[in-house]
């Protein structure tokens, strides 16, 4: 194919001197094309990325020039008891959080899946939550756990589930922990739902009709024919989510600002709080580098398992 | 009569399996517009009911907001960054997506990778030594480090999305107009461009979305209200310190989201197909 598309290339060659005869051999063409698009990111990513590698290996403070200390950083996070508690909230938050994402998501996708009236309104409301800039429909929700006005609380209270006046939500650790999760849900379930529903549209029929052939029910249908064939979409759904799931920085931050006692900070937060506002820039990069064996591990999952098997 | 009657009752039931989604997915717009109407009274009246306007409806909050606050100069920036960082990214993303889709030259697959890689670098990971670059850069504090900086997560997304729909134009379209003496720019701008124009919309639209929504980037490269975006100027400095300051609040959520809200009404069909095609591609 190479050879055959270099030689129909080569014909014009001729006839178009300079630039742009040389522009159109695929040789050059190629590399011209995607300069741009590596300059951006050998100076705005490869680049910061070994800055935040040196910042996290030195005592760098804003407005002073720093040392090499090594790893010590990376070490010296654990003797803080915010560093411990963040490193188990970014666990907790990112299982529950992918957990009811994915059960959900796969739930609402089977009812998508079925006929439906308004199919396109259905449609526009679910996907409703993932286009709005998350900082601002975290406000909405800061505003619907209020201590005072909590309309959550409100609706509990009148529907006889919650005591009054019903939980501080955003005051006490666990309550907190439950609201970030929940507007992290909020948040996500869309791209859950509707990518879960593109794998579920592409399963063939006819595998249904030869199952209900012979005698599968709805159920046996659903864990010998779906699932495993989701099984794909599923990987590559809940990998992506892990990522931005486990290095969310809006919905803490707008919500809880990481507090009470730091009983909700995730890396993100914690790294913003430690680098910016106290102005210790190494031990925020230690902090942020933190997410980096995530990163390596979900690109290597998908790279080794996952696109091997789509092309 | 039965028979007739169990498709219906199935519809309906499925219907019902659905409402707590749907409440679940649009309650929080419906609360943040009706606290942005209510008139102060109503709104910190705690024995009222919170989820209807019974003493009237007002535009006090969004006329406070625009005529009091920086709103409107927050709402300029978001545009002006916002249409300037999806212009360079989609330009850029098209091409480099065209060569990685097309072109066979030397470093092909591992640049694919590398673009692929860090499509899934989140933002958080890099903020505190990109804000050391962008003062480098003699950008700190000002709207311009924005126009730079997003095209670093617009640029593989947008990419990585285009490859998919190139992949998609068959090859012999191209090759029939380079037989007929057109050189390869361009069979891909007369030829593939108009074929890839859905994919090409699409990746306006995202880009666009991603960058309106950017918080964590505008909320640590720009401070001062004459250059911060709308998400970061309705979340840090509506915030009063007295407790009555919903009402306006919820206005200026409302009123920033309206720009996405109006792509996103017309253009439905493509966030469904953009948001699939980024994963399962």
């Amino acid at each position: 194919m190479a050879v055959n598309s270099v030689r129909v290339a080569a014909e014009p060659v001729r006839s178009a001197p300079g630039v742009w005869a040389l522009l159109d051999r695929e040789r050059f063409l190629g590399p011209a094309f995607v300069t741009p698009a590596m300059l951006l990111i050998l100076l705005l990513v490869a680049y910061p990325f070994c800055m935040a590698l040196y910042f996290a290996m030195s005592n760098a403070f804003i407005g002073r020039p720093s040392q090499f200390v090594g790893l010590r950083n990376f070490v010296s996070l654990w003797d803080a008891d915010s560093f411990r508690q963040t490193f188990q909230n970014a666990f907790v938050f990112t299982g529950i959080a992918v957990a009811f994402k994915l059960v959900m998501g796969m739930v609402l996708a089977l009812l998508l899946n079925e006929t439906l009236w308004f199919k396109r309104m259905i449609r526009g409301m679910v996907l409703l939550p993932w286009v709005i800039p998350t900082a601002l429909s975290t406000l909405g929700w800061w505003w619907m756990f209020n201590s005072l006005y909590s309309v959550v609380n409100w609706t509990g209270i009148a529907l006889g589930v919650m005591d009054p006046p019903g939980p501080n939500w955003l005051g006490q650790k666990y309550y907190a922990m439950a609201a970030v999760i929940t507007v992290n849900v909020w948040r996500g379930l869309p791209f859950f739902a509707i990518t879960i529903l593109a794998g579920l549209v592409a399963i063939p029929k006819e595998l249904y009709e030869a199952a209900e052939a012979d005698g599968a029910g709805p159920v046996a249908r659903f864990w010998n024919v779906t699932l495993p064939l989701l099984k794909p979409v599923m990987a590559i759904v809940i990998l992506f989510s892990t990522i931005f799931t486990f290095s969310d920085f809006n919905i803490v931050y707008v919500l809880t600002h990481g507090g009470p006692i730091n009983s909700t900070h995730l890396f993100a937060t914690l790294a913003r709080q430690i680098g910016l506002e106290s102005g210790q820039i190494g031990q925020g990069a230690a902090i942020s580098l933190y997410l980096f064996p995530v990163l390596v591990f979900v690109v290597w999952v998908q790279l080794r398992f996952v696109r091997k098997q789509a092309y | 009569m039965t028979v007739k009657r169990r498709p219906l009752l199935k519809k309906t039931l499925l219907h019902l399996g659905l409402l707590p989604f749907l409440i679940f997915a649009v309650f929080p717009f419906y609360h943040m517009t009706l606290t942005s109407l209510k008139t102060d009274r109503e709104l910190y009246d705690r024995h009222a009911v919170p989820l209807v306007i019974k003493h009237g409806a007002t535009l006090d909050h969004y006329k406070k907001l625009i005529m009091e606050t920086g709103f409107l100069t927050w709402t300029k920036n978001s545009l002006l960054v916002t249409t300037l960082a999806t212009t360079v990214s989609v330009f850029i993303g098209t091409i480099a997506a065209y060569a990685l889709a097309r072109l066979k030259f030397f470093g092909v697959g591992p640049f694919g990778t590398g673009i692929f890689v860090t499509y899934l670098v989140p933002t958080s990971l890099l903020f505190l030594p990109l804000a050391q670059v962008v003062h480098w850069l003699g950008l700190a504090d000002s709207k311009w480090a924005l126009v730079v900086t997003y095209p670093t997560f617009l640029v593989p997304f947008t990419t990585w999305l285009l490859m998919g729909y190139f992949r998609t134009v068959p090859k012999e379209v191209e090759e029939c107009a380079m037989v007929d003496g057109a050189t390869r720019v361009q069979a891909l701008l007369r030829i593939v461009l108009p074929i890839a124009i859905p994919g090409l919309v699409c990746a306006v639209l995202f880009a666009f979305t991603l960058s309106w929504n950017e918080f964590i980037y505008a909320l640590t490269f720009t401070s001062s209200s004459e250059e911060i975006t709308a998400s970061v100027g309705v979340t840090s400095e509506l915030i009063r310190g007295d407790i009555y300051f919903w009402g306006g609040l919820m206005a200026g959520a409302v009123l920033a989201s309206v720009p996405i809200v109006l792509l996103y009404v017309f253009f439905l069909d493509y966030y469904v197909s953009g948001l699939t095609a980024g994963a399962v591609k």
